[in-house]
């Protein structure tokens, strides 16, 4: 089956599958509005679980407040719904007290980079083995249209009414320069390509964040003029480049665009993996003693 | 007899802790606390476990929740500008059923206060330092031995009730050095929280069983999979607007710690069978309250100590009945009148009820209740 939605064709065959299978039909339909790109960016999620074979049983999706956060309860794993701005510290406990589980954080724009802006960098740096899926809409959506800390300039807000002063924040960008060993960019567009970089996150050992742009037409695109859902995600598809094409374009060209897929991705050593060699070390060094 | 060592009430709160089993501790450096963390990050690793520094002291507390949902015990421990920070989370666990030990050792404030001095400044945000109506355990320490005794209490409460414990010690206590005996650690009770032993696909995870108040726990990996949230839910876990459901649950909440009145709350009566004056103290100040009555009894006036354990909830018929037996009770705190005020509402007109608080960052001294027991009116 095809959905003809303008020029936007996307392949929807796999979708009931993916809801019988990773979603909790009896919760469903989300409280999401019509248009919002959040229910495009949890079937990417389950989209890349389903690729990779993951257990439910063994997978752990934590959230915080606002739009983002009720991903958790559609989900059908392990789920736990926190509060504001803590999803990565809560995260942190649960993946230190069982590292074979596989933590995947669902989180949006404000509660990533505003409230919980200080756990997103410090786990960044601790490279702990989480996957972190950020809604980014460039709104508070929970509350009614307020301007966060991805706001563009300029953009307006219910608590931006003559336009938004701040700069806004490049999440990906912000948790690469703290130490993120893998950071991504996706969109609402882009799912196939979003789908593949969060699958990748995740198999990632450290701390992994993908970044991606939803869309808020109900609140961000009625205050800013942006048109309907479609208008939108044509927006992200004309105004997308690939990071390879980001490479050769001037910061003049890229102002206003999106650069979307694998911005970063290193090596190093996870946290809980290395605390587990400290305690082996520990034993060992023990049992040469008695 | 057990071993005898020489222990400081931080070490001593970070020993029992692993006694009760804990395995995880989530921490932020503060002052008079930060020791608890040290010598968490040097045991926990030796027995295992595991220490984590976070960023702050709401990760900290966020933390602690997480490693109890994955099944491990877990505690943090601050001091007074740490707990105000962890006031959300702790709300959070004692509506989501977490059990877990948040430590405070208490210093004087408000606001940054004078960190290094003793104060008990903080008993009522205890009770009442999150928003909304929930239930409370808080347990006092007075000694170094008691604290080691007391934490492990305190972590086999939270796992028995699933509710976060607050272990409130003090200045004087976290930093007492004192010898101690260490117990045989197979008379050491240790209770675990009752966990759904193998998945069962349609099992509500806030099912209560007929009689019970407090639903069986499963950590998160075991195979039984559900929702956990910080809204107002129902055994399902998942949210409700339902204002019966609501009511519901905030009514268990209250009574799995109000019906067990007699298993949780627990209280110190000294010298309290002929006493015509007590001395109400708790935590540091049990310490000066000894001496005082000591001296008092040399000059031949009946004074007794009534020292509450647990601190909340507050022990009431205790206390209550206590006052009916003596003409006065002197309530002695480091603050500026926090559990007097409880006291008031207990004893009522029962007997007198004097205050003696000490809020400049130094400490009730014997003499100082001796003087407040020689005052006639």
């Amino acid at each position: 089956m095809t959905v003809d939605t303008g020029d936007v064709s996307v392949k929807t065959k796999n979708m009931s599958n993916l809801i019988y299978k990773y979603m909790r039909p009896e919760h469903l339909p989300q409280i999401w509005c019509p248009g919002c790109g959040n229910g495009i960016i949890m079937r990417d999620i389950a989209q890349a679980i389903e690729n990779l074979g993951l257990s439910r049983n063994s997978t752990v999706i934590v959230s915080g407040i606002g739009c983002s956060a009720r991903a958790a309860g559609y989900m059908d794993f392990n789920t736990i719904h926190t509060t504001h701005g803590r999803a990565i510290a809560f995260a942190t406990g649960i993946k230190l007290a069982n590292p074979s589980l596989e933590v995947i954080v669902v989180t949006g724009d404000g509660d990533i980079s505003a409230i919980g802006g200080n756990h997103l960098i410090h786990a960044a740096r601790r490279n702990i083995g989480l996957t972190v899926v950020v809604m980014n809409n460039n709104i508070y959506g929970m509350t009614g249209g307020q301007y966060s800390p991805t706001t563009p300039t300029g953009a307006f807000g219910t608590t931006a009414p003559y336009g938004n002063l701040d700069r806004s924040f490049d999440i990906a960008g912000l948790a690469y320069g703290a130490g993120a060993s893998y950071a991504a960019r996706g969109s609402a567009y882009h799912v196939q390509q979003t789908t593949t970089l969060i699958q990748e996150g995740i198999k990632h050992r450290g701390f992994s964040i993908i970044d991606v742009a939803s869309i808020c037409p109900t609140y961000y695109g009625r205050k800013n003029k942006k048109g309907s859902a479609v208008d939108m995600l044509k927006w992200q598809r004309d105004n997308s480049v690939t990071v390879d094409q980001a490479a050769k374009m001037s910061q003049e060209e890229l102002k206003g665009k999106l650069v979307i897929g694998l911005l970063h991705q290193v090596n190093y050593p996870e946290f809980t993996y290395a605390y587990d060699q400290l305690i082996r070390r520990l034993f060992e060094e023990r049992e040469e003693n008695e | 007899m057990g071993k005898v060592v020489l222990m400081q009430g931080n070490e001593a709160c970070v020993e029992g802790a692993l006694v009760a089993g804990m395995r995880l501790f989530a921490g932020y450096p503060i002052t008079p606390s930060t020791e608890i963390a040290e010598i968490s990050a040097v045991r926990l690793p030796q027995e295992g476990g595991k220490f984590i520094q976070m960023e702050d002291e709401i990760a900290s507390m966020a933390c602690a929740i997480g490693g109890s949902v994955a099944g491990v015990k877990s505690m943090t421990a601050t001091s007074g500008p740490g707990f105000s920070l962890k006031q959300e989370n702790l709300g959070y666990a004692a509506l989501a059923e977490i059990p877990l030990v948040v430590v405070d050792v208490q210093r004087m404030g408000p606001s940054t206060g004078m960190p290094t001095s003793p104060s008990q400044g903080d008993m009522m945000m205890a009770r009442w330092g999150t928003h909304g109506d929930h239930p409370v355990i808080a347990l006092c320490p007075s000694s170094v031995k008691e604290t080691y005794d007391l934490i492990i209490r305190a972590f086999n409460l939270s796992e028995r009730y699933r509710t976060p414990v607050l272990f409130m010690m003090d200045e004087i206590i976290g930093h007492l050095r004192e010898g101690m005996e260490l117990p045989e650690l197979e008379e050491v009770e240790v209770i675990d929280r009752k966990t759904v032993k193998y998945p069962e696909p349609k099992r509500l995870p806030y099912h209560i069983k007929k009689g019970k108040l407090v639903p069986e726990m499963a950590p998160f990996g075991m195979g039984q999979r559900y929702n956990m949230t910080g809204l107002i839910h129902d055994e399902s876990g998942f949210p409700t607007n339902s204002n019966e459901e609501a009511e519901k649950l905030i009514d268990r909440l209250m009574h799995k710690v109000s019906d067990n009145y007699a298993d949780i709350v627990k209280c110190e009566q000294v010298g309290m069978d002929d006493a015509d004056v007590a001395i109400f103290c708790y935590g540091g100040t049990m310490r000066a309250a000894s001496s005082a009555m000591d001296e008092a009894r040399k000059a031949g006036i009946k004074c007794g100590i009534f020292r509450p354990i647990t601190i909340w909830p507050f022990p009431e018929k205790e206390l209550l009945e206590a006052a009916k037996h003596v003409k006065r009770i002197i309530v002695a705190e480091h603050n500026y009148g926090q559990m007097v005020l409880e006291v008031e509402r207990v004893v009522k007109d029962a007997c007198r009820i004097d205050f003696l608080g000490r809020y400049n960052g130094t400490v009730i001294t014997p003499d100082d209740l001796l003087a407040k027991i020689r005052e006639e009116k």
